[in-house]
């Protein structure tokens, strides 16, 4: 088990579920805040179940990946992307609303993008769910802006010294999602075979689309 | 403020570790104290600028040594008590000793919640013209503002080029500092990685921030 991140549980998930008499501080704290905040009108328990749900279930990287399909079979769809990324999803009529201010930036042969949030851990949650631990962690946000091919290093990724590096802080409200590259041999691919090999690492820029002989369905 | 949520170029945090069995939550709690940040976070209390301020200034130790959920939870709960919707007595009995206080918006309630939950809009009608145009040389202000700022410690001082006008939008420093709901233009401006970290850059990289129009002068 790696040591050094900010790993997004503080040991307390061994107590969970099957050990009640062994509340965790963190376990009664929220519980503490919740009843307090609920018996005070403020907060109604099922709007939080259903936020749970819909994050857990419902809004992942499988909606950023359909929006990454379309724009390798439909070059129309590519540009309106590349120029208001909110505007042309939006067109697509996708189940879970996406918010404004999206901004898609196209990996090429001469240049990679990668995306950070130094100061917090924004994130595209409406393309690609709730952001994985690492991406929040210290090491990525530290990393990224200065040394951002030792840090693809981490994820397995090399690129060749000609390809040019571009690193997007997200320091405002402004969100980015990265077009990955198509992969080879997937000439004739319906949009929903092509979705499959888009990673959300591709779509962080800390990964590629999976290779044709990679597809799993 | 200059804390250490500025983690940008930092050295001696390790490597980044990818966990290929990654869930959205580690354990309930944090599932309920995300949900919950995302309830009172729509009820118009506080926005996006003030709740991160109130992580930023947890203490330093803390914010490093606390996982992101909990980060959120300990923010929610100092907000919770300075706007006066709880009272330390209610959070060390874990009951509520009374009704709550009217909020200034309804915030999301039902069991269809999930699906009303979005990113709001951020467009605030400019106060004048774009000062800067793209491909212009900027430098980024050399400021310390010890309150709420998006301008990252390791671009303060250098020069970069305007790349995208992304509009005008709330400015998140005067949202703070004064309270105030501000439009300024926001840009992308990209700096070369020489630039930002001289001989120890790596090579054909560089790094863009979004600065709003406050932290930019012309170079």
């Amino acid at each position: 088990m790696p040591n050094d991140h900010d790993h997004d549980h503080d040991h307390d998930h061994h107590h969970d579920h099957e050990h009640g008499s062994e509340l965790s501080e963190m376990q009664l704290r929220v519980r503490a805040l919740e009843t307090i905040l609920t018996e005070k009108g403020y907060v109604d328990p099922a709007a939080l179940d259903s936020i749970i749900e819909t994050y857990e279930t419902k809004i992942g990287p499988h909606i950023g990946a359909q929006v990454v399909a379309r724009a390798w079979v439909d070059s129309g769809f590519r540009e309106a992307l590349l120029a208001d990324a909110s505007k042309a999803i939006a067109k697509l009529g996708l189940e879970q609303k996406v918010g404004d201010h999206l901004i898609a930036v196209e990996n090429t042969p001469s240049t990679h993008n990668m995306i950070v949030c130094t100061l917090c851990s924004c994130y595209p949650w409406d393309l690609l769910g709730l952001p994985p631990a690492w991406y929040k962690s210290a090491p990525y946000r530290a990393r990224t802006v200065k040394e951002p091919r030792r840090v693809l290093a981490d994820f397995g990724v090399t690129l060749p010294d000609e390809t040019k590096v571009r690193v997007w802080d997200s320091t405002a409200e402004t969100r980015f999602i990265v077009l990955p590259m198509r992969p080879a041999a997937t000439e004739g691919w319906s949009e929903e075979k092509l979705a499959a090999l888009v990673t959300r690492d591709s779509m962080i820029g800390t990964g590629f689309a999976k290779a044709a002989n990679e597809a799993t369905a | 403020m200059n804390g250490v949520h500025d983690m940008g170029g930092m050295d001696g945090f390790g490597k980044v570790a990818p966990d290929p069995h990654e869930v959205p939550f580690h354990a309930e709690w944090q599932a309920r104290s995300f949900a919950l940040n995302r309830v009172m976070g729509s009820a118009g209390e506080w926005n996006i600028d003030v709740g991160r301020h109130w992580i930023e200034t947890l203490p330093p130790a803390v914010y490093l040594s606390s996982s992101y959920y909990k980060k959120w939870f300990l923010r929610l709960e100092r907000l919770c008590l300075h706007r006066g919707l709880v009272s330390e007595a209610e959070l060390s009995s874990g009951r509520s000793s009374g009704p709550g206080r009217p909020l200034k918006r309804k915030p999301l309630s039902g069991s269809q919640a999930g699906a009303a939950v979005s990113r709001p809009n951020h467009d605030r009608p400019p106060r004048a013209p774009a000062v800067f145009t793209v491909g212009q040389k900027v430098r980024a202000r050399k400021i310390h503002p010890r309150s709420h700022t998006r301008l990252p410690r390791f671009a303060r001082g250098h020069v970069g080029t305007i790349e995208r006008i992304q509009g005008c939008h709330t400015f998140p420093d005067a949202m703070v500092d004064k309270g105030i709901e501000q439009g300024e233009w926001l840009y992308t401006v990209v700096f070369d990685g020489r630039e930002l970290w001289g001989p120890d850059a790596e090579d054909g990289t560089s790094v863009s921030i979004e600065a709003f129009e406050p932290y930019l002068e012309p170079a």
